[in-house]
């Protein structure tokens, strides 16, 4: 891959972005175009799971799904996030644009699988039925869902994509993308902690 | 870094996405029973208004990267529409008629809508920002 190189100009401040010195940037494409056929074979599962309406499928798509967004939403919040607000200029933007097009695919299409999967499963065993044993705790689930959706389509799916096109440009302005990143990894810091309460909700339901 | 004062977009999208999530959570938390659907109705309505008002205040902003909010927010478009289609197949697939599928169906829309927005406003406040203006 080709690198570009990126000028900065510096500023007094050894932790901020403005204080980067000229830096290389790896080229990127902002959405990856292979990681599109995954995305679409995925897609294609999940349609086949819900009409066919078999426990397994649904359940394997709801499990693994959901294990898939709880783990990177805690992994990124709250282990990776500190981590890359401590690296060096050069390094975050090097990690930002190998991580954040992968995160573009990724967290839309786990997102997608888990609630669509769930609800059917949910519909199939019967669970989000107001009937059932356990309801108090599917509506809380529904809660915390509804809290995390919001923020991530509202500030960290924006900031995902803006922060990719900024990097892209000839010259980046390094304020923006420490702007965006930070409202990128505050938001992931949220969310990862909403992910506990997923977990305590989920293994309650699982143990009845 | 010069600022720029532009509507408040992001807020008000969060808030007309908050107020649909809280709709579609007031139903789903009521299956199988039937459920008064005015509140459901009056939250999708205000999330509608919420997005108008959010378009208007946007369409009156000049020298904006128009362009760039087209391309991102079309594209984005195309990828919630689909996600939105593979929710309402899930409705679907499940026999949901009348007024809560309605309802379901028009928040799905304004999600499908209102994401992409936001997108592309986060995207084009940006757009030239390396050539010295950069937006609040």
């Amino acid at each position: 891959m080709a690198d570009t190189a990126i000028s900065v100009p510096a500023v007094p401040e050894p932790q901020s972005v403005a204080a980067a010195p000229p830096f290389e940037r790896p080229d990127f494409q902002i959405v990856p175009r292979r990681g599109l056929v995954l995305v679409a074979v995925a897609a294609v599962a999940l349609i086949v799971a819900i009409a066919a309406n078999k426990l397994w499928p649904l359940t394997f798509l709801h499990v693994a799904g959901g294990a898939a967004w709880t783990i990177i939403d805690l992994f990124l919040g709250l282990v990776l996030g500190p981590i890359i607000g401590r690296m060096s200029i050069p390094a975050r933007v090097e990690f930002t644009t190998r991580l954040m097009p992968k995160m573009v695919l990724i967290m839309p299409t786990v997102v997608t699988i888990t609630l669509a999967a769930g609800w059917q499963l949910g519909i199939k065993t019967g669970n989000v039925l107001s009937i059932a044993p356990n309801h108090s705790w599917v509506v809380a689930s529904y809660i915390v869902v509804g809290v995390m959706a919001v923020l991530a389509l509202g500030l960290l799916e924006p900031a995902n994509i803006a922060v990719l096109f900024e990097l892209k440009k000839p010259r980046p302005n390094p304020q923006v993308i420490e702007r965006l990143m930070k409202r990128f990894i505050y938001c992931a810091g949220i969310l990862g902690v909403m992910q506990i309460a997923t977990l305590v909700i989920m293994t309650k339901m699982a143990s009845g | 870094m010069s600022e720029r004062r532009l509507p408040p977009v992001t807020q008000l999208g969060m808030l007309s996405l908050a107020l649909i999530v809280v709709g579609g959570i007031y139903l789903a938390a009521h299956l199988p029973e039937h459920v008064p659907l005015g509140p459901a109705i009056a939250l999708l309505a205000a999330s509608a208004l919420v997005l108008a008002v959010n378009m208007f205040l946007l369409s009156r902003v000049r020298d904006f990267a128009w362009d760039q909010f087209f391309q991102v927010g079309g594209w984005s478009l195309l990828a919630y529409l689909v996600i939105a289609g593979i929710i309402e197949y899930t409705f679907l697939r499940n026999h949901l008629r009348g007024g809560t599928l309605v309802i379901l169906t028009l928040s799905l829309v304004v999600f499908a809508v209102h994401v992409p927005m936001l997108v592309g406003f986060t995207v084009a406040r940006y757009a030239d920002s390396s050539e010295g203006r950069v937006a609040t």
